[in-house]
């Protein structure tokens, strides 16, 4: 069973944010609009966050792109009162959109605030709403409940059963997220931890590698090369 | 007919029941008015969404679970001080445990109800049922309440029985007159005459059909006393129910307290993942359900014209145990932010630094103003512990505590451990109309109550006075001279 897991070079990210865009695309996460984004409503299952630290004129700006970090020990999973949310074989986080009663106690529980809440019904302008992803399992989500980014785990469903139609055995290259595939700099990389060969796994042993708030025992599976 | 002269006890508390006034029902329509606001903004969120409020990401929580804490916090008043009354046998308990067991009652269909208001998908509640899991504190919170609930209903119906019996015997003798006047009719000795009730059963089948509409009041109270008639056996039976009850109740509530914190103390977030944080919430819960019984006993003592019951003793005695609390609060509040403080970690710091200096400082300062200074000030001394003097350190209190529990939820949620950024929470117009609507639901609740049944519990006075009696007349005994 593969242990899904993602690196992020920093040195490589440039902030185009075009992985933001790609998921967005790929997920149907609603667009907020200028009003809600500045009420923090915003829905981004990927967003690049901007650690500004010192001030004018020794301002250092670090730039981190943020999904799901995908916890192996996940905060989120053990608050949940209806098991609507869980980490499924494959050490993916998921939320059962019609379950989810709105509580927002796993949202409370992250400490990275990659738990996203629907505080309307989601919309889109007539014009994107044409270039919804028309697969049903990112169909919108209602109002009320939380989403959150899946490591576009229906990806690895088409991946499985085109595999199966080809009549070859499913190999982990044969999945990608979004946001990786359409990483300007390749500044990501997405595999399997488990597998001594993936490279995900030899950099995620590199001496540049380390864990958002690792000391907190969450243990992402989402990797970051250190910049510089 | 002794049944005709009413103790003066029973002609002031049965009175209210009898008689309402004008004012009290434009009271009761003030509160009624806010309760409307209430409905009516919570369908707006209904058929919105929670975007209506000021919540976003991270600060996911806000007025509501303030709301929904403060008032388990006040649920605490009744039944846990009631119990610990009772059980260590303080006499002057006798006049305000009924009035203590009401607020706990509706201060927990309140609080349960907050929950219910926050909830993104309400029409998903069953889902905590059936597909409820114990991993989650939300659960634990969800169980001992439901316990609390049930057994605090119980707590507050079981002495109540002897009452509701008497309350039937009076209406009774309105049947078939329609005068809702004194009950005067009711023949024989006490409480206790079974032949009475049958004639009286008889004579409602005659009367009109709606008979049961007409007469809701004594069908009601001949329903709930549950055939009572004051046998040695029933009062055997009551007495150990009630002391049961008041012993199983005292670690429920505890529990209920401290589940509630550890919604908050189970999450890995600064200055909340503290394991001071569950006893400190059952602290705080106390004080301010003692502050709450304050403000409503005297508020019912004044409506109700029941001076002559709940006097300078009752004052004197909670107000010294008000200041009690108060010193608890305090060393609590001073032991969880001493250790922050001292510490060095950042995250806790960013949090505590927000409520010291930053945007929440006003918030923390009031707060230690309104929960120990105010308190302190007021009841220090004995002169302090009149109706007045508790009533402005009860005010304080309730604020205060409303307070405490907002600065322990916002700030932690404004300052995430990630710390990219600061959130802001400002709550709308929806979130404050909501909490009036709960507050004048309380209030009328409360008060409706107290129009149907008795404020103060007339047995177990009458019980408190005779033993008193007894205890004069065997001191009298004691001191004569030998012969």
């Amino acid at each position: 069973m593969p242990r899904w897991g993602m690196i992020i070079d920093l040195d490589k990210c440039f902030a185009c944010q075009s992985c933001t865009a790609a998921c967005r695309m790929e997920n149907n996460t609603p667009p907020a609009g200028p009003e809600q984004t500045g009420r923090d409503r915003a829905i981004l299952w990927n967003e690049v966050l901007a650690f500004v630290n010192g001030e004018y004129p020794k301002v250092e700006v670090l730039l981190v792109p943020r999904p799901c970090q995908q916890c192996d020990n996940p905060p989120c999973v053990h608050v949940c009162p209806v098991k609507a949310t869980y980490k499924n074989e494959e050490g993916i986080v998921l939320v059962d959109y019609d379950r989810c009663i709105g509580c927002r106690m796993c949202a409370v529980a992250c400490p990275y605030q990659v738990r996203y809440f629907n505080w309307y019904k989601p919309e889109w302008p007539a014009g994107m709403r044409q270039h919804l992803n028309p697969d049903p399992e990112v169909a919108p989500r209602p109002k009320g409940v939380i989403e959150k980014c899946t490591f576009c785990i229906q990806r690895l469903r088409h991946a499985r059963e085109k595999a199966d139609a080809e009549g070859r055995p499913f190999n982990a290259a044969d999945y990608q997220p979004a946001c990786v595939q359409t990483c300007t700099g390749h500044a990501r990389y997405f595999g399997d931890l488990d597998d001594p060969n993936s490279l995900v796994y030899q950099l995620s042993r590199s001496p540049r590698a380390f864990r958002l708030l690792e000391e907190m025992g969450t243990q992402p599976k989402v990797y970051y090369l250190k910049q510089g | 007919m002794d049944q005709v002269r009413e103790s003066d006890l029973e002609r002031a508390v049965l009175n209210p029941l009898r008689h309402t006034t004008m004012p009290f029902w434009l009271v009761i329509a003030g509160l009624g008015a806010l309760v409307a606001l209430m409905v009516v903004v919570l369908v707006r969120q209904w058929v919105l969404g929670l975007g209506v409020t000021g919540l976003s990401r991270p600060v996911y929580w806000g007025i509501y679970i303030t709301n929904f804490v403060f008032f388990i916090g006040i649920s605490h008043a009744g039944t846990l001080i009631s119990a610990i009354l009772r059980v260590t046998q303080a006499e002057w308990r006798r006049p305000i445990t009924r009035i203590a067991e009401a607020i706990t009652f509706f201060a927990l269909i309140l609080g349960a109800m907050q929950i219910l208001i926050d909830l993104g998908r309400l029409d998903r509640v069953l889902n905590v049922v059936i597909f409820g899991r114990f991993q989650s504190p939300l659960l634990w919170d969800v169980t001992c309440i439901t316990l609390y609930l049930m057994s605090s209903t119980l707590y507050l119906y079981l002495p109540m029985i002897p009452d509701l019996a008497r309350l039937r015997d009076r209406w009774a003798g309105n049947l078939g007159t329609g005068d809702w006047g004194l009950g005067t009719g009711v023949r024989g000795q006490g409480s206790g005459d079974r032949g009475q009730e049958s004639t009286v059963v008889r004579r409602s089948s005659f009367v009109v059909r709606s008979s049961w509409l007409r007469h809701w009041r004594y069908h009601l109270y001949r329903v709930l006393a549950l055939g009572w008639h004051g046998s040695a056996e029933q009062v055997r039976r009551l007495e150990r129910g009630i002391g049961i009850m008041a012993i199983l109740i005292i670690p429920i509530a505890v529990s209920v307290h401290t589940v509630v914190s550890w919604i908050f103390g189970m999450m890995m977030q600064p200055m909340w993942h503290s394991t001071i944080l569950g006893p400190y919430f059952v602290v705080g819960a106390i004080f301010s359900g003692i502050a709450m019984l304050f403000l409503f006993m005297t508020l019912i003592r004044k409506m109700w014209h029941l001076e002559r019951w709940i006097g300078p003793k009752q004052y004197d005695y909670l107000g010294l145990l008000l200041l009690v609390m108060s010193a608890f609060w305090g060393y609590f509040t001073l032991a969880e932010y001493l250790t922050t403080g001292y510490g060095t970690l950042i995250h806790e710091q960013a949090v505590l630094q927000a409520k010291l200096s930053g945007e929440y400082a006003p918030w923390f300062y009031a707060m230690l103003f309104l929960n120990f200074i105010v308190p302190f000030a007021v009841l220090i001394r004995r002169k302090g512990r009149t109706p007045t003097g508790t009533v402005i350190a009860s005010a304080a209190i309730a604020v205060g505590m409303w307070i405490e529990r907002f600065t322990i939820i916002a700030p932690t949620l404004t300052r995430p451990s990630l710390g990219y950024e600061r959130a802001i929470y400002a709550p709308t117009f929806t979130e404050i109309a909501m909490t009036a609507g709960s507050l004048a639901l309380f209030a009328m609740l409360f008060l409706l109550f107290f129009k149907l049944f008795p404020a103060i519990s007339v047995w177990e006075v009458e019980e408190g006075e005779h033993v008193a009696a007894v205890r004069r007349k065997a001191e009298e005994l004691m001191a004569a001279p030998q012969i």
